[in-house]
């Protein structure tokens, strides 16, 4: 029979708690899925950093994860060094002997801080997953994020193209084309042409 | 010349200002380099991404520098520092109301740190009596110059930060919003945070840290130990154009022009005339005084860049006060190795005679 990588992680991974630190809510669900499906069930998010502190003396956390872009990464690491705070000592992740995986983390945006003891073996899948769940949103807001721009340039072309139409009586495909090729001609984007014909046009209203 | 592209991280601080005039006063470029810089929010981040590379150099707390060199706090990224990058600029600051507090309960100069120290004493005491919860202090990092600072301060009274005075770690960017809500009783920052809080009708200063030790470290212009090794073109002309910036930064037409700089949305984003009066030594004071001028309150001078290793020795005092580390003889000389002062020298002597411009 055929085991899957979840059946196979269960025997090993479980029994550690994870407490995800970010503050966008997304991300955090987008990272506890990631962890979930890996097999890890004991797992808390928190969006407000001002309950850091509570939050990690109620769960006790033996894995904190942390968005690297988080403001209170400084605060945090003082709590840990100053131990009275928090039950267990509690260290950043930085594994001298991976620093590849270390080098990944960082350039994903994502920090991790472990209690004393725990068995560096033990944390690199929670680090492998949190970089890849964390490179897996950035692609998703990127392609939104053109998406978006896409859309607004096709708004601004259009409103440039009505322009064009009425001014000089041409015909869509004909504005069109006009625009392309003073585009090319001046080596400029389109949309860059679009937005000069709208200014020209509001000012000479 | 070969164009060398250089990342510097930097905190949104009034002395990460020579950082910026190399760039944006065209000192960088001059010396081949296209310098980038990037805005940070926490001093983790730019310790950890200095270690993996994803920036060249940074503006880095000089405290921060020795001990993630010493691996004090869990993470070892050995730094070193060939250039300070200002000195002296930090200062204290209380919420309105712990601020009249400590005056009345003042006896003598308030303006003395002795008699200030005193009256923070008494504050602590009456809580104390009175069973209300003890004060919280915040500083922008554990190991800072400003934690330090205000350890020296409560050691005056025989007060103890993080035993009879709370301490928290709080962004510089967050210490106004953090002494509004009343979550910090007062704060030890770089500029312009103090006068920011001053502006904002919430705080009021008690003490620039000049008040309580002149010519104090504070940042440096970190690299990796490795690559000061390895790379020293990089290093050189990097000090070079921020040794330029600090000459242009001493003449005083050229304030108004650096304030500009720094007030910028990717910088500072904070009001130019905010910063402008802070490199004019003149410090907002809130509760009803007047506006205090300061001799050299931040200093960018040459003299003031010059890695000094005794500097270490009192990071490590600092340190040992808060209880950050039981200092051995050999983190003494491997701090003092942090501040590179023979580096300095040799990136002077690479101005050599040229004229500063």
């Amino acid at each position: 029979m055929q085991v899957t990588p979840k059946e196979r992680l269960e025997g090993m991974a479980p029994n550690l708690r994870i407490l995800i630190v970010d503050a966008n809510q997304i991300r955090a669900a987008i990272i506890e899925e990631g962890l979930r499906e890996a097999g890890y069930d004991q797992l808390i998010r928190v969006t407000a950093t001002t309950g850091l502190v509570a939050a990690i003396e109620t769960h006790d956390p033996d894995v904190v994860v942390i968005d690297l872009e988080d403001p209170s990464r400084d605060a945090l690491a003082d709590m840990f060094l100053v131990s009275r705070h928090v039950r267990r000592p509690i260290t950043m992740f930085v594994d001298q002997s991976d620093l590849a995986s270390i080098e990944a983390a960082v350039e994903a945006g994502v920090s991790a801080y472990i209690v004393d003891g725990l068995k560096k073996e033990r944390m690199q899948p929670i680090l492998q997953t949190c970089i890849s769940r964390f490179n897996a949103f950035r692609k998703l807001r990127e392609e939104l994020e053109e998406a978006r721009s896409q859309l607004e340039d096709r708004k601004i072309i259009d409103r440039a193209k009505g322009i064009v139409m009425r001014l000089k009586g041409l015909s869509e495909d004909e504005a069109y084309a006009l625009m392309r090729r003073t585009a090319m001609n001046e080596k400029r984007k389109l949309v860059d042409i679009a937005h000069s014909l709208i200014t020209a046009a509001e000012m000479l209203k | 010349m070969t164009t060398l592209h250089l990342r510097v991280g930097f905190m949104p601080l009034v002395d990460c200002a020579l950082v910026v005039l190399a760039k944006d006063e065209g000192f960088a470029e001059a010396e081949g380099l296209n310098l980038e810089l990037v805005r940070e929010v926490s001093w983790s981040n730019l310790r950890d991404k200095l270690n993996v590379r994803l920036f060249d150099a940074a503006h880095m707390l000089g405290p921060a520098a020795i001990a993630a060199t010493l691996g004090i706090g869990g993470v070892k990224a050995p730094m070193a520092a060939p250039m300070a990058l200002n000195r002296d600029g930090a200062a204290i600051t209380l919420s309105l109301r712990r601020f009249e507090e400590l005056s009345r309960l003042a006896e003598g100069d308030l303006s003395d740190t002795a008699v200030s120290a005193r009256a923070l004493a008494a504050m602590v005491a009456r809580r104390s009596a009175s069973g209300l919860p003890p004060l919280t202090f915040a500083a922008v990092f554990g190991f800072s110059t400003h934690t330090y600072l205000l350890g020296e301060w409560l050691e005056k009274a025989g007060l103890r930060l993080g035993e009879d005075i709370r301490f928290e770690v709080v962004p510089p960017p967050q210490t106004v919003e953090a002494l509004a809500s009343g979550r910090i009783d007062g704060f030890c920052a770089g500029a312009p945070w103090n006068s920011a809080a001053v502006a904002a009708g919430i705080g009021a200063m008690v003490h620039a840290s000049v008040d309580l030790r002149r010519n104090c470290h504070d940042k440096v212009l970190a690299w990796r130990a490795d690559d000061v090794q390895k790379r020293p073109a990089a290093v050189s002309k990097l000090g070079a154009a921020i040794l330029k910036a600090s000459a242009w930064a001493c003449r005083p037409e050229n304030v108004s022009r650096m304030a500009y700089h720094l007030s910028a949305p990717d910088r500072l984003a904070l009001p130019a005339e905010l910063i402008e009066r802070i490199l004019h030594g003149e410090l907002l004071q809130g509760d009803d005084r007047p506006t205090r001028r300061i001799g050299q309150f931040i200093r960018f001078d040459r003299e003031a860049l010059r890695p000094d290793p005794d500097d270490a020795d009192w990071v490590l005092a600092g340190m040992e006060r808060a209880g950050q580390v039981v200092a051995t003889p050999q983190m003494r000389d491997a701090a003092r190795e942090v501040l590179l002062s023979a580096s300095f020298g040799s990136i002077l002597a690479s101005i050599g005679d040229q004229p500063i411009v």
